[in-house]
């Protein structure tokens, strides 16, 4: 099993009263709502937390990209990520991801992952998303029905960068490149394991299959809710002919540990409740621009991942989100059971962990992560003894790191002397 | 009106045919049309009248092959041609405005009588056009019609709003008919024909409802100032669906050219 720890960077100041005198969390949020003195020590806690997630032995850490928004304020994750590169030791840095069909040209993500991926030694793991409707259709502006085409073609084109040792000319439908020649490339090669957000797009399954790339729903409804989803996704990977590694899949999962179920409802449920009825209140006008999801997807029944379910989050208790499965909560037995049903369930190999939830204060959340680290996470960890040999370290989809890998901050204290220096060039100079 | 089927080179196009009279081409609007829309009606009382559904729209196939400005006026032309029409009437509404103001620029002498009825097209940062694609259907009759009651009742006349089939289809005719307006509306209905229209030879009537929510009335003297010799018809108690609202009185103004 892969752990990931994930922080979604809500904005943690939302006012109460914020459903009522705003309509969107996404796109038009009143701009006023952010405080950037206040984001000072907010973007310093959540890496903080990410850093100890790492610390604790967390098999990666992960960030992801959304715009104009206070579900999470990262529109660069790579921002984020760049950081982590210098303070973190042995997580994998989880970028889940580059919303590739913004980025003009979208060579910039090979070469800013390239970055990542040599400054953290081969760390990284990268993420392709198409990206919500709000991001890219109604604050990036990009057309709905031609943002999978585009998308395509910049997967395409950042792929052939990696991979090729040549300068080349990329004559594309959305980009027009003479000389594509990346400086830096990545460690890993061919290049670093890609992991795919999605939201339920069919097409998504095959275009994972067919590159060897992980892929990973991201839902806020929970594991039993993703049951049908995943469910397509393995007939999908049988009907193929393709291997079951679990390693194919991830789920992300909203966690929260404390000693005893009782004590986990009295310490997370005001941060669960602040989540899911302000971080997820898009205006519906914003959830999927008509031509965003295909027509086939739109057949299959699944509505978005940000749609609230009939009558909205905020008559849903503690007790039916934690029954319901949206967010596994409880003592370490009782959240150690309910993974054990969601990995078996789903069949998932990675776990995104969103294990800071809401205006969750960084003491809470690094309660939560201990536990979730020390009690449970131990005991998920070989979980699959029927998986076959090969599946158990499977690195298609997981990072390779370089095995000696230099630290941060590791120059010596004071500059040298002309003395110590004449003493370390002596032979050069006498040459 | 007949629902008939013609080949162009991007696309099998599925139109309306009717009336008697001067051949008039009528392109719809964002929308969408119908057999049953009173004002195709209005105008095959006088004209010869062939309103092609722009790919995707009611039982169309798609054409991915069409994504920008450039693609929707040359596929204009080619459904003209297929029609086997020359200097037909040319007629166009909202989104139907612009691809026939593009059309009569591209290819001035090749259309001598054009009739907007509220385009798209242009964009000025005082009027700032409300996002339609950030609309929800209960928002529509407002923007849309001078009396929006009316409207809504219009919008959901033969519809059985509470079948549990009908979200799912209006999902999916949405995403291939909004889907497919998107390439020349989204993100901003704009697409540098104001650059182009002093090309227009055309004689030009344009047509407008007073109350105009969408695409407001200042918009229509932007139009009639840069198109040499444009007439402009505005009608009062009326909004964008201006065709629906004030049927027999736009059907006259587009009569005017001939």
């Amino acid at each position: 099993m892969k752990f990931t720890w994930f922080n979604l960077m809500p904005w943690p100041y939302l006012p109460d009263d914020f459903r009522e005198t705003n309509r969107s969390v996404w796109v038009d949020i009143d701009q006023r709502l952010f405080d950037p003195v206040k984001s000072h020590a907010v973007y310093n806690t959540y890496m903080d937390l990410l850093e100890y997630a790492d610390r604790l032995g967390f098999d990666g850490v992960g960030v992801n990209e959304h715009h104009q928004n206070g579900y999470g304020i990262m529109p660069s994750p790579n921002i984020i990520a760049a950081g982590l590169a210098r303070r973190t030791k042995d997580a994998a840095l989880v970028v889940l991801g580059n919303s590739i069909a913004l980025y003009n040209p979208p060579i910039r993500v090979a070469e800013e992952f390239a970055m990542l991926d040599c400054i953290s030694g081969g760390r990284l793991v990268a993420g392709f998303p198409v990206g919500t409707s709000m991001d890219t259709n109604y604050c990036y502006g990009q057309i709905p029905s031609l943002t999978r085409e585009k998308y395509q073609e910049a997967h395409d084109l950042i792929v052939k960068a990696w991979t090729t040792r040549e300068p080349f000319a990329w004559n594309g439908r959305y980009n027009k490149l003479r000389h594509v020649n990346i400086w830096p490339r990545p460690i890993q090669q061919p290049h670093p394991p890609v992991h795919i957000p999605g939201g339920g797009s069919v097409e998504t399954y095959d275009f994972c299959l067919d590159n060897t790339y992980s892929y990973s729903y991201l839902s806020f409804s929970g594991y039993l809710r993703a049951q049908a989803l995943m469910s397509g996704y393995w007939k999908r990977v049988e009907e193929r002919g393709a291997d079951k590694s679990p390693y194919r899949a991830g789920f992300a999962q909203t966690i929260c540990v404390a000693d005893t179920d009782a004590e986990a409802e009295r310490l997370y449920s005001e941060h669960i409740s602040y989540f899911y009825n302000r971080c997820l209140h898009v205006y519906p006008g914003f959830a999927d621009a008509p031509g965003y999801r295909t027509i086939k997807t739109i057949q299959t029944g699944a509505l978005s991942q940000y749609a609230p379910p009939r009558g909205g989050y905020a008559t849903l208790t503690w007790k039916e989100l934690t029954e319901g499965g949206h967010v596994i909560a409880g003592s370490p037995e009782t959240v150690r059971q309910r993974m054990e049903e969601l990995i078996k369930g789903l069949n998932v190999g990675n776990i995104f962990c969103l294990m800071h939830v809401g205006d969750m204060p960084a003491d809470k959340c690094m309660y939560s992560t201990k536990l979730f680290a020390e009690k449970v996470m131990p005991k998920l960890k070989a979980m699959f003894p029927s998986w076959a040999p090969e599946w158990v370290d499977d690195n298609r989809f997981w990072t390779t790191p370089l095995k000696d890998r230099v630290t941060a901050g590791r120059l010596p204290t004071e500059a040298p002397t002309s003395a110590d220096l004449a003493s370390t060039y002596a032979l050069e100079a006498g040459e | 009106m007949q629902l008939k089927t013609v080949q162009a080179p991007r696309a099998a196009v599925r139109y309306f045919e009717g009336g008697s009279g001067p051949d008039l081409v009528f392109l719809h609007s964002a929308g969408g049309i119908t057999a049953d829309d009173p004002f195709l009606a209005a105008l095959a009382e006088t004209h010869h009248v062939y309103a092609p559904l722009i790919p995707g729209y009611g039982d169309s196939d798609e054409a991915p092959e069409i994504r920008d400005m450039l693609d929707f006026t040359l596929h204009g032309w080619d459904v003209v041609a297929a029609l086997g029409l020359k200097d037909p009437i040319l007629v166009g509404h909202s989104m139907g405005g612009m691809i026939a103001a593009e059309m009569a620029a591209i290819a001035p002498n090749d259309v001598s009588r054009l009739a907007l009825i509220a385009p798209a097209g242009l964009w000025d940062d005082d009027h700032p056009i409300p996002d339609l694609f950030a609309t929800l259907p209960f928002e529509m009759p407002a923007l849309l019609f001078h009396d929006a009651v009316a409207g809504a009742a219009m919008l959901t006349a033969g519809r059985d709003v509470e079948d549990p089939g009908f979200l799912q289809a209006y999902l999916v005719t949405n995403a291939r008919q909004l889907g497919m307006a998107g390439r020349i509306l989204f993100p901003i209905p704009e697409r540098g024909l104001h650059q182009r229209l002093y090309r227009i030879k055309a004689r030009t009537v344009l047509i407008w409802g007073d109350s105009d929510k969408l695409i407001p009335p200042a918009y229509a003297h932007a139009f009639k100032k840069a198109i040499a010799g444009a007439t402009l018809v505005s009608i009062p108690e009326a909004g964008h669906m201006v065709t629906l609202e004030k049927t027999a009185q736009v059907a006259e103004a587009v009569a005017s050219l001939g």
